[in-house]
């Protein structure tokens, strides 16, 4: 509160300072006359930020010849010089830049045709409010765009309802591959280093791979165009967790010569508190660097860059449970079995992270409408997981994989008239390690993959108002691994006889196997684009996809600690084909603009975890559940409005609505996220420090759609062993949640500070979530208070 | 200009090669250290008697196939048996103890007996903090002839403080299973 007050009397003074000089205010806009929330405006040394209704002013500004400058990163900046003697007002309308080959959106510019590809962007400006959150959490701004959590630091996103390997991310145009494919592993990734963050619904953009059957997560760095060198710091401070995080980058840009970038962030947190109990064991920590370094000469570039994730996450004690009677205890309980005082302390059940990101990339003008781009990326992804275990082996990972891939890649772009086409080549070795030092048999094998793909994509603009885009892909894949599998288990899962050939050495009680696959695959994508006057604009796609099966689910053949269950593979397991029909409606207009997109997704072969019995063993019995493939149908719509109420009011609505089915079953499909509807009122005082208010409701309503998979499990009482039912199926109720949040900027001498306050869940509700792995277990985080500061120098 | 992407490709090829190799040759079945596969309850009769021996074994671990559960014989009413409990990994090579180690980390284990007109367990064992660890015990069969299902569990990080815990009540104990067994058992008159 004293901070308040200090800071009050600092405006007030710097206000005091106001004579003979002159005001500049205006809007800034893109072309297709959408606000720019963040641009940067430069009259000397005074500075501002449009707000997110894209007005900005600047005071102070003395009179005479002025160099103005507006810039937004990924925009061409304007730079004029303007005769200021009065009060003026300046409107911009910013141009997205397409030099980067890189950009998937293709230029607004008229000469070129429109994109037939739906991209939803995060801005920087929204990215940095989640500075000490994850990806996952920013992510969720977009409609259609859910979060399936494990506690509150694993944060993985849900597009149309669907996840993990079918949502690939791409960090500065390299395939993340940190073993995305289980539900506990989110995106290794420092959201600080991210500039935009983008999610294309569908497997549409097929120069980034023919398998992205939900659809891609596109993370492209910060990149600042002019010859500046510009600073970033941001310290935030959350109530939940006791912790918060510091970020800092530099940045240098240029338009020829060397540029570079280089950052990092840490971020610590004690146990997170839900409203009546502390989390225990939810604290976590990050430490991450990243850096590139740019050479731009004439008609070509060249660029190095490396960044370096490390993070350690606890993973809620109360979650850890021995068997199903404990787990059919911590359901019908309704609180955790485990709650310890509050602490900073990470034990076991916890993750331990690194990932590193290698990348050289070349891009050269072949001609002025052509371009080439080469690329060569090397991954190292070095995963632990702990349990709770007994002497020895205490301190040991239970989980110690170390994943390798180098990816190859050329893009070639011709852009001339109304054409533009697109093709590539890519190619990539992985190699997995299971270190066999735990002493727990490996979930996931050792194995070797090459990847090989080619695409083409052509978009003609037919018309001024309509153009079509369609792409074609093909995808070697070849998989070879080394796998021990019990004997017992190997005669259960009934591969004697059907795959003897894969047996290589017998280990008395278990056998050494070499299951060798090679997959092709096509993809396919055709989609158009209709302007039917300035303000509204229709897009429909539809695409093919192909999706391998991943190591886990050909090859988990065991138990599960960190879920109490038996997981099992199958090597049958047939690749998932996805058939996708979607379309956009926009409207962009002064008061209303909205946005709204129903789709359907057919996929034959749809990959997913069913219980399908219990096993005993001397822990007592688990429950089995086992990847089965079903043909399932997702249909759905996403919304997104915004309601310009006056010049200082703006409405703004989510919603998303996912209805799946298995169609060979008729039952609801596992996991789909809830209908969500997301009310935001953002008042703007449209002042010299971009003061703005706003007001969050965000209603999750119960998801009625769920297949029962509960089980009976033995649960001795009283010496008898009672049946007792383990609902692990029925979703917990909807709940509803009030967030609020402000902000305003100031001038520190040439620094422009903003600061900013939030509070989240302000009733201090409990509740819990579906998507949260965490809900059988334990309410999900209470109110929270954040507290950022942001300089940029 | 032409001598740089030939070295840059160069490079990359370079490095894409050289750091891929894979070693099959260095490949040794895991084998589970922690798993408990056989737990073994000894009851010695204190007047002299026939012993009587529950055991559970498990040789697949947490494999498919069930434990095989063994009672050697019949309890017999009113007599006081000294029990203990221990535990083995059997698929370890040689076979490991794991007994020893539970005692050690006393503190963090207890052995809870469950079941319903037998006759009476107590412990007869501590921990550094003086409470009960459960792998000794007595047992006092039923005066009377009967029959009925035995639990044994142990548990790992229990709350010992809790109430009933220390009296062998499991309701409040919370902590992981790591293991629990039933035991058919028969009380017969002498």
């Amino acid at each position: 509160m004293r901070f308040n007050i200090l800071l009050l009397f600092a405006l007030v003074a710097m206000s005091n300072s106001t004579y003979s000089q002159s005001t500049l205010s205006g809007k800034v806009t893109d072309t297709k006359n959408q606000p720019l929330d963040g641009a940067h405006i430069h009259i000397g040394e005074r500075h501002a930020l449009s707000n997110p209704a894209g007005t900005y002013e600047l005071h102070n500004i003395s009179n005479g010849q002025q160099r103005v400058v507006i810039s937004y990163i990924g925009y061409s900046a304007l730079d004029t010089i303007i005769d200021i003697r009065e009060d003026m007002v300046l409107n911009a309308v910013l141009r997205y830049q397409s030099t980067q080959l890189e950009e998937v959106v293709l230029s607004e510019s008229a000469r070129v045709s429109k994109s037939a590809v739906v991209k939803q962007d995060v801005k920087l400006i929204t990215l940095e409010k989640y500075s000490s959150a994850t990806l996952g959490d920013a992510l969720k701004e977009i409609p259609g765009v859910y979060s399936l959590k494990t506690g509150n630091s694993i944060v993985k996103p849900v597009i149309n309802g669907l996840h993990s390997s079918r949502v690939p991310v791409l960090v500065n145009n390299v395939r993340l591959e940190d073993q995305q494919w289980g539900t506990e592993h989110a995106p290794n990734l420092d959201i600080n280093s991210a500039g935009k963050v983008s999610v294309i619904k569908g497997a549409s953009a097929l120069q980034y791979g023919g398998d992205a059957i939900g659809g891609l997560v596109l993370v492209e760095p910060v990149s600042v165009l002019k010859d500046t060198l510009y600073g970033r710091s941001i310290v935030s401070l959350n109530s939940n967790g006791r912790g918060g995080s510091v970020t800092s980058s530099l940045h240098k840009g240029a338009e020829k010569g060397w540029a570079w970038n280089v950052g990092g962030t840490f971020k610590y947190f004690g146990d997170r508190e839900s409203p009546d109990y502390v989390l225990s064991n939810t604290g976590n920590r990050e430490g991450n660097f990243f850096g590139d370094v740019k050479y731009i000469a004439n008609t070509y570039d060249l660029s190095a860059s490396y960044s370096f994730y490390n993070a350690t996450i606890g993973i809620a004690s109360a979650t850890h449970i021995g068997s199903t009677a404990d787990l059919a205890n911590a359901i019908n309980s309704g609180i955790p079995a485990v709650v310890n005082p509050f602490t900073y302390t990470i034990k076991a059940p916890k993750q331990e992270i690194q990932h590193h990101l290698a990348k050289l990339n070349f891009n050269t003008d072949l001609s002025p409408f052509s371009k080439l781009a080469l690329q060569y990326a090397f991954q190292l992804n070095h995963r632990k997981e702990f349990d709770i275990r007994r002497g020895d082996d205490r301190n040991k990972a239970a989980l110690d994989l170390t994943l390798i891939t180098h990816s190859l890649q050329a893009d070639w772009k011709y852009e001339k008239d109304d054409n533009t086409l697109k093709s590539g080549v890519s190619f990539a070795m992985q190699n997995n390690e299971a270190s066999p030092d735990t002493g727990i048999r490996p979930l996931i094998p050792n194995y070797n993959r090459t990847d090989a793909g080619a695409y083409a994509i052509a978009a003609h603009r037919f018309t001024n108002s309509f153009s079509a885009e369609a792409g074609l892909r093909y995808d070697f894949s070849h998989v070879d691994a080394d796998k021990f599998y019990q004997k017992s288990r190997w005669t259960s899962l009934g591969y004697e006889g059907e795959f003897d050939n894969f047996i290589v050495v017998d280990y008395g009680t278990q056998w050494l196997t070499n299951p060798k696959f090679t997959y092709n695959n096509i993809s396919a994508s055709l989609g158009i684009n209709k302007q039917f006057n300035p303000n509204w604009e229709l897009i429909a796609n539809a695409g093919l996809a192909m999706r391998n099966p991943n190591p886990s689910e050909l090859f988990s053949d065991g138990l599960h600690h960190s879920n109490g269950t038996i997981e099992l593979g199958d090597l049958r397991t047939q690749k998932e084909e996805s058939y996708k029909l979607s379309t956009t409606l926009k409207k962009q207009g002064s008061i209303i603009s909205f946005e709204i997109t129903p789709y359907a997704n057919f996929i034959s072969n749809f990959i997913f975890l069913k219980p399908t019995g219990a096993e005993y063993t001397i822990r007592g019995s688990f429950p089995v559940y086992q990847y089965i493939q079903d043909d399932a149908l997702l249909t759905g719509v996403d919304f997104h409005s915004d309601v310009y109420l006056g010049k200082h009011l703006k409405y703004s609505l989510n919603m998303a609505y996912v209805h799946g089915t298995n169609r060979d079953t008729d039952e609801p499909l596992i996991d789909m996220p809830p209908f969500i509807m997301d009310n935001s009122l953002l008042y703007t005082f449209n002042d010299r420090h971009n003061s703005y208010l706003e007001l969050n409701s965000q209603a999750v309503f119960k998801q009625n759609r769920y297949p029962n998979y509960n089980f009976y499990a033995d649960v001795p009482q009283d010496g008898e062993l009672v049946p007792v039912l383990v609902d692990v199926s029925t979703p917990p109720p909807g709940y509803h949640l009030l967030n609020f949040s402000s902000g305003m900027d100031f001038t520190l001498g040439k620094t422009l500070t903003s600061v900013s306050f939030t509070v989240n869940n302000i009733f201090n509700t409990s509740y819990r979530d579906y998507l949260n792995r965490q809900r059988l277990h334990t309410d999900d985080i209470g109110r929270n208070f954040i507290l950022q500061l942001k300089f940029n120098y | 200009m032409k001598n740089l992407k030939i070295s840059l490709l160069a490079l990359i090829a370079t490095v894409s090669f050289t750091s891929c190799s894979s070693d099959n040759d260095a490949l040794v079945p895991v084998n589970e250290e922690e798993v408990i596969t056989t737990i073994t309850a000894t009851f010695t009769p204190q007047g002299g008697g026939e012993t009587i021996v529950l055991q559970s074994r498990d040789l697949d671990g947490d494999g498919p196939d069930a434990p095989v559960v063994t009672v050697s014989g019949d309890f017999t009413a009113g007599i006081n048996y000294n029990g203990t409990v221990t535990f083995l990994n059997e698929l370890a090579n040689p076979t490991e103890d794991i007994t020893e180690e539970i005692h050690e980390e006393g503190d963090e284990h207890q052995l809870f007996y469950q079941q319903n007109g037998l006759g009476t367990f107590t412990y007869a064992d501590e921990d550094i903090n003086g409470n009960p660890i459960g792998l000794q015990f007595t047992y006092q069969a039923s005066a009377t002839a009967t029959s009925g299902n035995l639990t044994i569990t142990l548990r790992h990080e229990p709350n010992k403080d809790a109430e009933g815990v220390s009296n062998g009540i499991i309701t409040n104990a919370g902590g992981n299973t790591d293991a629990t067994v039933t035991f058919t058992i028969n009380v017969a008159q002498p």
